[in-house]
């Protein structure tokens, strides 16, 4: 993908700075794969999709199933989205499904993903954040469609912070939103 | 003045200050009003209607008097002196009732956190302490927010010498909150005020974090910040504000709150004056009087309203060689400026004035009427508040939340009763079934005080009740006078309790004086409803860090910054930026001016080609057996007819018939559509299918998926276009019978995958070429790169498509316009069976001859351009109504419709316009007028379509 340009590329040098000091890590993870997919969870397509993501269609609302670099996240009764590796073949997903009634949608490009990391993260994501982030609440296995500051983003809690999966076009307000927030944990404490 | 020792303020460092232009010194630990204490100080205040001197009456936020302005570091209006921590270099004067806003800009930050927690305690005295420590012991999350730069409460000032656990109070205190502060799941928030108690257990509170560092806070940290919790549960151990007692002349410096003086000797060693008077109906007081008299202050008597303190106090008393008049009032305090005396006579039960008969020299008077539970926040969660006829104030009573009272907030009055009370609190915190229970009664309070208000007199213009708003009992006898008897009604006639302090000392008092007045009892009158904010917050505060560039969010594009880079200005659309024209540098090094810009940037799309950004539109991937069905229910036009490959634009409109969105759908398969929408209704669109789907037409098999920004969209446009084209896709053919209007191709384009549509939205040889966002810059350069190509903005198109008479829904729309107003009737079905509006459309409004329709107008100057918005009006109307001078209609017409788009035009070599007229379709080559400042501007009416009618440039 070195001839494309990914939403957040002009914060690259900001997010490495803010990375720094430790308790923040700052980075846009680019180009990864992100597919929506819609289908009647109770249905044999939606089974035949597991099997060729390796892993169930999560049903239970908020939650995550992870395999590998291989992430499915409910984001609603009868839809999920995929996020892979860049390349993720996702037409085999397609395939799945057939000619059943299903959706099977490329959205890589429509969000762009964030990586928010270091011990720090979760108070800087309070800042904007109504959800409860506590890591017994909101840890590995969960995700929820929200607001982050006045953008709409999709969490995914990682080992060490959280994945902000936020719109292409609200990427630069949202990068600048983070990097003021965290102003006070990249200075020396008070 | 300051004593040699004593208190809780570090006298090893000294902190300069300036009240009202003198030069003064405190310690840290101090606070605005101790250190002017200290310094001698008595008027920090004039009162704000009668100009009276105010002096210092309280120790805390409850204070109605010493309201200041703070001037340096940083102007703020209106700071109470009793909540201003004490900082070198603060600069500070009094003010006359009103404060002064900064005039610049506030340099510091601001910023909010949401935090949950299962226990959220309120309040770090005894019982709040007492009550997080119970719960943390847990493992809970826990959050205990005191308004107090440290922890304590009345261990800092009330109970001083009381020993918890082995320790003197305030280390307790201390050794208690470190303890806490070191769990994982526990925050402890030092000058922090919750302010506001929501449903769902919501609670807001502010911090003070680096206010008390004067010039000296750190740019980077936030000055206040906004604390947003949701609690599951909240323990409110909130404390006592003392009651005052109406008398006359109880608002002069020098009265003050009895237990108040008590914490400016104990905590911060500082004597409120030399000869004390304590004027009480509680037992608290002698306290008080006792601390002062140890400390040195001459108290000259102490006016017991009740017939007897008791005999222990009474012995104490005698010991200590005071003077108690028991069954006595403070008949007036007096002096000028200052209190210099005090009149007492005996109390008369029967409500007679009482009669000075005795005089005291004294400087400083405290009062004390007994205690009220602060249950601002209680009373805010929905609690419902008890009159309790004992302790004569209120209590709290039951609520509705997760929530209880712990403490002297419910009016537990000994410090031990307090620690257990709090940590029982805590427990039911957590305990589940437990937490069900209500708390232990409180036991009949010990301190025996007798509830006691007012000393009747004969006039009481001086008897003030609140003294931030100046109003006396004698006001609340104007007012029940005038008949009023609602205490409500009564705070808004008088304004009592409407001041910064919210009526903290005022609004119990004020129910006491009108209950006197009208012989009724205090319970039945009850208070004025308890709102937040329970203290002054400023707005920098609750603004926090949305402002400036961050306060509204702003989209752009995958393109955006090479818009910026070319000289491309903006127009918001939603929260888009998009380029609105590009302003090119002119040969003499001036800029183009718009007018220049956009007349070029029009002439390129028709003469030769030029690009538009048009990425902004709404993109929504629709799949399923049924797409094709619900889109004809979706749009006015049928929908399920179109050939796979082609392209058809549809309206959509609200059941009312209105034209809601309009945009294009292109069959890519047999159960699959991409349909796009106006910028703005992207979102709107998307959840309109959604609600149709999900709510009226669950059984069509169809999903929606939004792709706005997964494909980037570039229109190519003018008879050039076609050339460029075909330079970037060798492998596309691109002759109009290969490739027809209003069809689509997949293709490579400049290397990169492509879906190219031919859609036109200025009527000229188009075509729009779809890549993902990743890829569309490639693909812009790759154009511009061709070197004949003009990039244009949101203006050029609007006058492009203004020419061609294409409305923008919400520009040429405003919701009252169907289809048919526009000139569409071809795109409302008359087959399809049903659709969104289809009934409207038989609606006699809908049908009615005269409904305001889309016409072009041509300004008989050919250089004047009508202003948006433009009313238009006729000289045929009759004229009923005002004068007709020379020919001009009359001053007062009927409107015939406005202006809805007015532009000058490159191909038509003059301006033009678009208007919504009354009847206009049967207008045309009317004149109407366009009053425009003084002057009526003639224009024609004329078809909306004022270029290429026949549309023979579509196909270059």
């Amino acid at each position: 993908m070195a001839e494309c340009r990914s939403p957040a590329a002009a914060f690259a040098d900001r997010f490495d700075a803010a990375s720094k000091g430790g308790a923040l890590r700052l980075a846009e993870l680019p180009f990864l794969t992100q597919v929506d997919i819609r289908v009647d969870p109770a249905s044999p397509a939606a089974k035949d999709i597991g099997a060729a993501l390796g892993m169930p269609l999560p049903v239970a609302p908020g939650t995550t199933v992870i395999s590998g670099d291989v992430t499915v996240a409910w984001l609603g009764p009868d839809e999920w989205l995929v996020i892979g590796p860049e390349g993720y073949r996702f037409d085999l997903l397609r395939k799945a499904l057939g000619e059943r009634h299903g959706s099977v949608v490329d959205v890589s490009a429509q969000r762009t993903t964030l990586l928010v990391a270091g011990p720090r993260a979760r108070d800087l994501l309070a800042h904007g954040c109504a959800l409860d982030l506590h890591p017994t609440v909101f840890g590995l296995g969960r995700c929820a469609q929200t607001m982050l500051a006045r953008a709409q983003v999709v969490l995914l809690p990682r080992q060490d912070g959280l994945l902000v999966l936020v719109r292409s076009s609200f990427a630069a307000y949202l990068a600048e939103w983070l990097l003021d927030a965290a102003t006070e944990y990249l200075a020396p404490r008070l | 003045m300051r004593r040699e020792s004593g208190g809780r303020v570090d006298r090893s460092r000294t902190l300069r200050f300036r009240f009202d232009g003198q030069d003064y010194t405190g310690h840290p630990g101090d606070t605005l009003a101790s250190a002017l204490l200290a310094g001698g100080v008595r008027q920090v205040a004039t009162s704000v209607k009668l100009g009276r001197p105010r002096g210092i009456f309280s120790a805390g936020s409850e204070e109605p008097n010493a309201v200041v302005q703070i001037e340096e570091p940083f102007p703020e209006p209106m700071l109470p002196a009793t909540t201003v921590e004490l900082y070198d270099g603060l600069v500070a004067s009094s003010l006359p009732g009103q404060g002064r806003l900064a005039t610049g800009p506030d340099p510091a930050r601001y910023d909010a956190v949401h935090a949950h927690c299962d226990v959220l305690v309120v309040g770090a005295g005894p019982a709040g302490l007492a009550a997080a420590r119970a719960a943390a012991s847990t493992g809970a999350r826990v959050i205990l927010a005191d308004e107090q730069p440290e922890p304590g409460g009345g261990l800092l000032g009330a109970w001083p010498a009381d020993v918890v656990e082995g320790l003197l109070g305030a280390e307790w205190a201390t050794a208690t909150a470190a303890h806490l502060k070191a769990l994982p799941e526990v925050r402890v928030l030092a000058r922090t005020t919750v302010f506001g108690y929501y449903d769902d257990n919501y609670l807001v509170a502010v911090e003070r974090r680096t206010n008390h560092l004067g010039a000296a806070a750190p740019a980077h940290v936030a000055r206040e910040r906004i604390w947003r919790i949701r609690a599951r549960h909240v323990v409110l151990a909130t404390g006592t504000h003392e009651r005052p007692i109406a008398f006359a002349g109880n608002d002069l410096p020098g009265v003050m709150l009895a237990g108040s003086a008590r914490t400016y000797l104990n905590r911060y060693g500082v004597l409120p004056g030399r000869r004390a008077v304590v004027f009480t109906a509680d037992d608290s007081a002698y306290a008080a009087a006792f601390d002062l008299a140890d400390a040195g202050v001459r108290v000259a008597a102490i006016l017991d309203v009740r017939p007897s303190p008791g005999e222990a106090l009474a012995r104490e008393v005698a010991k200590r060689g005071i003077v108690l008049l028991a069954g006595h009032v403070v008949t007036a305090a007096q002096g000028d400026g200052q209190v210099a005396s005090v009149q007492a006579g005996r109390h008369r039960p029967e409500a007679d004035p009482a009669v000075a008969e005795h005089a005291f020299d004294a400087d400083l008077l405290l009062v004390s009427g007994g205690w009220n539970p602060v249950v601002h926040l209680f009373s805010q969660s929905g609690g419902r508040l008890r009159f309790d006829e004992t302790l004569g104030t209120l209590v709290p009573g039951d609520s509705r939340q997760a929530v209880e009272v712990a403490g002297a907030a419910r009016g537990v009055d000994t410090l031990s009763g307090c620690l257990a009370d709090g940590a029982a609190a805590g427990e039911r915190a957590l305990g589940g079934q437990a937490a069900a229970a209500a708390p232990p009664p409180v036991d009949v309070p010990t301190a025996g005080g007798q509830a006691f208000w007012l000393v009747p007199a004969s006039d009481y213009a001086a008897h003030f009740v609140d003294m931030q708003r100046d109003v006396t009992v004698a006001d609340l006898h104007r007012a029940t006078g005038a008949g009023l008897r609602s205490v409500e009604h009564i705070k808004r006639y008088t304004t009592a309790g409407t001041a910064h302090d919210q009526g903290k000392t005022s609004g119990l008092l004020t129910t006491a004086a009108v209950a006197h007045a009208l012989g009724e009892r205090m319970g039945e009158l009850g208070i004025t409803t308890f709102r937040a904010p329970y203290l002054p917050v400023s707005f920098a505060a609750l603004a926090g860090r949305d402002r400036g560039p961050l306060h509204d969010p702003v989209r752009v594009t995958a393109l955006h910054d090479w818009h910026v880079a070319n000289g491309a200005l903006f127009e918001n659309v939603g929260h888009w930026k998009r380029p609105w024209y590009y302003q090119r540098v002119l040969a003499d090094g001036r800029l183009e001016d718009m007018e220049t810009a956009v007349l070029r940037e029009c002439r390129a799309a028709r003469e030769g080609v030029a690009m538009m950004d048009a990425s902004t539109l709404g993109k929504i991937d629709v799949i399923g057996p049924d797409a094709g069905e619900f889109l004809d229910r979706l749009y006015t036009n049928l929908m399920s007819s179109l050939a796979v490959g082609s392209i058809r634009y549809g309206v959509m409109c609200r059941p009312d018939g209105m034209v809601f969105d309009d945009g294009t759908v292109i069959r890519l398969a047999e159960d699959h559509f991409l349909l796009t929408t106006t910028t703005g209704n992207a979102a709107a669109v998307l959840d309109w299918m959604e609600e149709w789907l999900q709510t009226e037409w669950p059984s069509l098999r169809v999903y929606c998926t939004s792709v706005t920004e997964q494909w980037a969209t570039v229109a190519l446009v003018g008879p050039r276009s076609r050339e460029v084209l075909a330079g970037l896709a060798p492998g596309l053919a691109v002759s109009t019978a290969d490739f027809p209007f209003m069809t689509w191709r997949e293709a490579e384009v400049a290397g990169i995958p492509a879906r190219v549509c031919r859609i036109s939205f200025s009527g000229e040889l188009a075509f729009e070429i779809n890549v993902t966002s990743w890829e569309v810059s490639r693909l812009w350069t790759a154009i511009m790169d061709s070197g004949m190509v003009t990039p244009y903005g949101t203006e050029t198109m609007h006058v492009l498509r203004a020419e061609k008479g294409y409305p923008i829904v919400g520009q040429d729309t405003d919701g009252t316009v169907t289809p048919q107003d526009l000139g569409m009737s071809w795109v409302v079905s008359k087959k399809k069976a049903d659709f969104i509006g289809k009934r409207s459309f038989s609606r006699a409004d809908t049908v009615r001859a005269g409904r305001k329709q889309l016409v072009g107008l041509l300004p008989e100057d050919p250089d004047f351009l009508l202003p948006e918005g433009t009313q238009l009006v006729s000289t045929d109307v009759p004229a009923t109504v005002g004068t007709v001078r020379g020919g001009a209609p009359p001053r007062t017409v009927p409107t015939l419709g406005h202006v809805t788009s007015s532009y000058r035009s490159a191909a038509l070599g003059r301006t033009f316009a678009l208007a919504l007229v009354s009847g206009g379709q049967s207008r045309l080559g009317e004149r109407l007028y366009a009053p425009v400042g003084d002057a009526l501007v003639p224009v024609t009416v004329t078809s909306h379509v004022l270029y290429d009618p026949e549309g023979t440039r579509r196909d270059g």
